[in-house]
């Protein structure tokens, strides 16, 4: 009843129930009566049913992978083409070819190709890199026959049109000329120089002029040559019935047949990275400087790679790596820093990444190594390894719930030769691990003598800093 | 197709707690995982002047530590549990997410619920996330080309008022002027239970989650909800012009800002800009690709919709339709824009074709069930959708909303995006100098 008052008295006390409490100060916020709570345990997991799957190879050599996944009305497609050239021309030609194949065929305009894809809900891109030409999309469930028309038109009877070649040919170049400018192109440009030198797995970028003296001839040549059924694969999830997909696939694509017993060619083996200095690469005036650090690994296939998975993930594969913690969470010195496994045909490697202020790069390149050092020689704690582990097996359930996330991951395996099965085995590979396993990986791995790598900054300020720490040299 | 689109259902179910916490609970049986959302009614329109960029600092703090949580473990608890966080400042809100495996429920909700409850807000911390977001804006600002382009300069032109005009990101001298004491009476204010939206979305048992919820955010004191100010300020009157220079960018670019009907009240009139920004420029077929990309080459990149930050309907009034553009330094962006300009008063004077609208919805439904296939995304749409309108059902129900929008209402969208009242940002080129 306190504060209760009639019209005219004076209350005794100011009428507080309905005012907000004073501003507490920060420490105050952070204490509660009660005091610091227990953290509570896990529940027991469920299990997660298989999807089901089915899988067929066409005659035309082509492999079509059918998942159902129906929790939405929609269908994930990946068209993965083995895309291996030896030359710079492949890889402006490739590129091109991937800017314009969706443009048009002989019985449909460049709009024609994407309205009846819009008109059911889908879209399909092309994309390409040194090792594939790939075709991803999606549709509403209803539409899959409509995508799949298309895609086989576009696959069979692209068009290949003067003024679109043309017109993509100059959008292309200057899309070359931003990425020139950004600073992770520039040093990933830099990086696979540096450790793949001449070999066709470094050109992930064309070089501009290159692709400016790409003609129509050159395109329409390079698809009649490579854009081959035989070696490749088409993945679809979603709602769907696996077996009625692969026989609609089989009806739709049957005529994708390419040159008679030609097959795709997959990119060769690209050489081992090996340790070696790091080459700095000068940026007037940069803000920011970028570092990338690679080594050796080994491919998903081989028996030591779920124990290179968890080394990389303790290292600076996640949040909660040793990588982060230290350059970001204790000293700030940037906003992202990861470490990651890449694969290419025959050959595997761990590249760390990270942006610093021109100050703190020297700093944060020591410490990076020193992280590298300490965990070559040093094994992790058992609580890291088990983070690290439920960290890898929680993600791995988290990507695959989503279509597009199945989708690609079958993709992606398929370009390595492996399946489902791997997938669904590697939990188990992972469960089985021990500390010494992983340490024995991380020896392997992350050596910091088996490191090379770039730097990208002012050089001005950099370079004092750079060359008193060692192991550097200017490009 | 318009009667024939195949339906997705996000079904929900609601409840308060005693202390104002509204909380969201979206079953997805056999899922496997489960993703856990806290959206707070705070975005950078509602940070105090001198504090440009202090809600996303904020926002960093919240990672920091709680009464039961030293620093780093929030992350550590979380991907050690299998599971993935983040958290993101928008416009008019902020939010915190996981997703983690459905064994750690109980986990993600504690964790959510210590910082509710009892940061851990030190002058250390606070220090090093000043420097990290610093870092932040290096990296996706100001060391490359396009950096915060046009959501942190196109604002700045359309409007007059600090909160709808400055930049989000914040400036340095402001991050490095950010207190302890303000972080507390900034907490105190907005991170009260009543002023916040939990929301738990795929593998649960409504049952145990509700007794979950209860058990530990039920005793989380707070403040009443602060009472949100409105932001409208007046339309431009005529065209409102500004430069930025980049020292990046390679080409020159704009990006030109319509105001929008209010997203809360005049829903309806909203999306018909939704319907629009397609088929101005979603794909091959759309207007703008054709005529000012493919045809005529005037632009390499051009793109055209509702909202300029986090796409449609993640704001509340006032809020922007965008026409952007990347274009050769040889065509003035007039040019580009009167282009435009001439397929948007098509659309205003004949209205869309038939085919042309069912197209715009097909593909608009099919990237909103695309987005919302994810647990993470989907979290986040409910909470966002619960928090801006009341309504999370509206991410049910928006295709069949969005399928009786009319050829004329798209007509007399595109009316009001007048030549003659916009705010043009023309980026240049630092080399074109």
């Amino acid at each position: 009843m306190a504060g209760r008052t009639t019209a005219g008295e004076i209350p005794l006390a100011p009428d507080v129930t309905n005012q907000p409490p004073a501003f507490r100060t920060a420490q105050e916020i952070a204490r509660t009566v009660i005091g610091p709570r227990p953290i509570p345990p896990l529940a027991k997991t469920g299990r997660i049913r298989t999807p089901a799957l089915a899988r067929a190879v066409l005659p035309t050599g082509l492999q079509v992978v059918a998942v159902r996944k129906p929790r939405s009305p929609l269908v994930e497609v990946r068209l993965r083409i083995p895309f291996g050239g030896t030359s710079k021309v492949h890889a402006a030609r490739a590129e091109m070819l991937s800017a314009t194949v969706l443009l048009g065929t002989g019985s449909r305009t460049r709009e024609q190709v994407d309205a009846d894809l819009a008109l059911v809900g889908g879209h399909l891109d092309a994309s390409v890199d040194p090792q594939r030409l790939s075709v991803t999309g999606s549709v509403l469930s209803t539409g899959l026959p409509v995508l799949l028309e298309v895609l086989a038109d576009c696959l069979t009877d692209p068009a290949f049109r003067r003024n679109d070649v043309l017109g993509e040919r100059d959008r292309l170049v200057a899309h070359l000329s931003i990425a020139a400018t950004q600073p992770s192109s520039v040093a990933h440009r830099y990086l696979q120089q540096r450790r793949f030198g001449d070999h066709p797995a470094a050109w992930d970028m064309p070089d501009a002029e290159l692709v400016g003296s790409v003609g129509v001839a050159a395109v329409r040549g390079l698809h009649s040559r490579a854009v081959l059924p035989a070696g490749s694969t088409l993945v679809l999830v979603g709602d769907l019935s696996p077996t009625r997909t692969i026989d609609a696939a089989a009806e739709t694509l049957g005529g994708w047949v390419g040159a008679s017993g030609k097959a795709t060619r997959p990119l060769s083996a690209p050489p081992p990275v090996v340790g070696g200095d790091l080459l700095a690469h000068h940026r007037p005036g940069a803000v920011q400087s970028q570092l990338r650090l690679s080594a050796a690994a080994v491919p998903r296939a081989d028996p030591r790679y779920p124990a290179f998975q968890l080394a990389n993930l303790i290292y600076g594969g996640y949040f909660s790596s040793r990588l982060v913690e230290n350059i970001r969470e204790s000293k700030g010195y940037t906003y992202s820093a990861r470490s990651s496994l890449e694969f290419w045909p025959g050959t595997a490697a761990v590249t760390i990444a990270f942006d610093t202020t021109t100050e703190s790069t020297a700093p944060a390149l020591l410490e990076a190594r020193y992280e590298l050092g300490r965990l070559s020689l040093l094994p992790p704690t058992a609580e890291e390894m088990d983070a690290a582990r439920n960290y890898a097996l929680g993600t791995l359930a988290t990507s695959l719930s989503t279509q597009a996330g199945l989708a690609s991951m079958l993709s992606v395996l398929a370009g390595s030769g492996l399946d489902e099965t791997w997938l669904a085995e590697h939990p188990a590979r992972l469960a089985a691990l021990t500390v010494q396993e992983v340490a024995d990986a991380a020896r392997d791995l992350l050596a910091p003598a088996h490191f090379t790598g770039i730097v990208v900054g002012d050089l001005g300020v950099l370079e004092p800093a750079l060359r008193s720490l060692g192991d550097v040299q200017l490009a | 197709m318009t009667g024939r689109l195949p339906r997705a259902d996000y079904a929900v179910e609601r409840f308060r707690l005693d202390n104002g916490l509204r909380v969201l609970l979206a079953p997805d049986k056999g899922a496997g995982v489960v993703g856990i959302a806290v959206h707070y009614d705070v975005g950078f329109r509602s940070e105090p002047q001198g504090r440009t960029g202090f809600a996303h600092l904020f926002e960093h703090l919240m990672f920091q530590g709680s009464e039961s949580l030293p620093k780093l473990e929030h992350f550590r608890l979380v991907q050690s549990s299998g599971g993935v966080f983040n958290g993101s400042t928008h416009t008019d809100y902020t939010d915190y997410f996981e997703v983690v495996p459905a064994a750690a429920l109980e986990r993600g909700l504690f964790l959510e619920a210590d910082r509710m409850r009892a940061p851990n807000i030190t002058a250390e911390n606070l220090s090093n996330q000043v420097d990290v977001v610093s870092e932040e804006i290096r990296l996706n600002v100001l060391n490359r080309p396009y950096g915060g382009f046009p959501w942190i300069h196109l604002p700045a032109v359309l409007f007059s008022s600090f909160a709808n005009a400055h930049n989000g990101y914040g400036d340095f001298v402001d991050l490095q002027a950010a207190t302890v004491q303000d972080c507390a009476e900034f907490f105190q204010t907005y991170y009260t239970p009543a002023n916040a939206v939990l929301t738990i979305c795929g593998d649960l048992d409504i049952t145990r989650a509700t007794e979950l919820v209860a058990q530990h955010f039920g005793d989380i004191t707070g403040r009443p909800a602060p009472v949100r100010p409105s932001f409208d300020e007046p339309w431009p009157t005529s065209v409102l012009e500004a430069e930025h220079l980049d020292q990046h960018a390679p080409q020159p670019a704009l990006a030109v800002g319509w105001r929008l009907p209010d997203p809360v009240s005049h829903l309806r009139d909203y999306l018909a800009f939704v319907l629009l920004g397609g088929m101005l420029a979603d794909g091959e077929s759309s207007r703008l690709q054709s005529a000012i990309v493919a045809k005529t080459g005037l632009a390499t990149d051009i793109w055209a919709g509702a909202g300029l930050l986090g796409g449609p309907l993640d704001s509340r009034d006032p809020d922007v339709f965008v026409l952007g553009a990347i274009h050769n330094s040889q065509v003035p962006a007039k040019t580009v824009i009167e282009a435009a300009n001439q397929q948007i008063a098509a659309l205003a004077a004949n209205g869309p074709d038939d085919k042309e609208l069912r197209q715009a919805l097909a593909r608009f439904v099919s990237a909103l069930y695309r987005d919302n296939d994810g647990i993470a995304t989907r979290t986040q749409s409910l909470g966002a959708m619960e928090l801006l309108h009341g309504r999370a059902e509206l991410l049910s129900e928006l295709p069949d909303l969005l399928s009786t929008i009319t050829g004329d209402e798209i007509a007399s969208a595109a009316g009001t995006l007048d030549p003659t009242r916009y705010a043009l940002l023309r980026v240049v080129p630092a080399g074109d100098r």
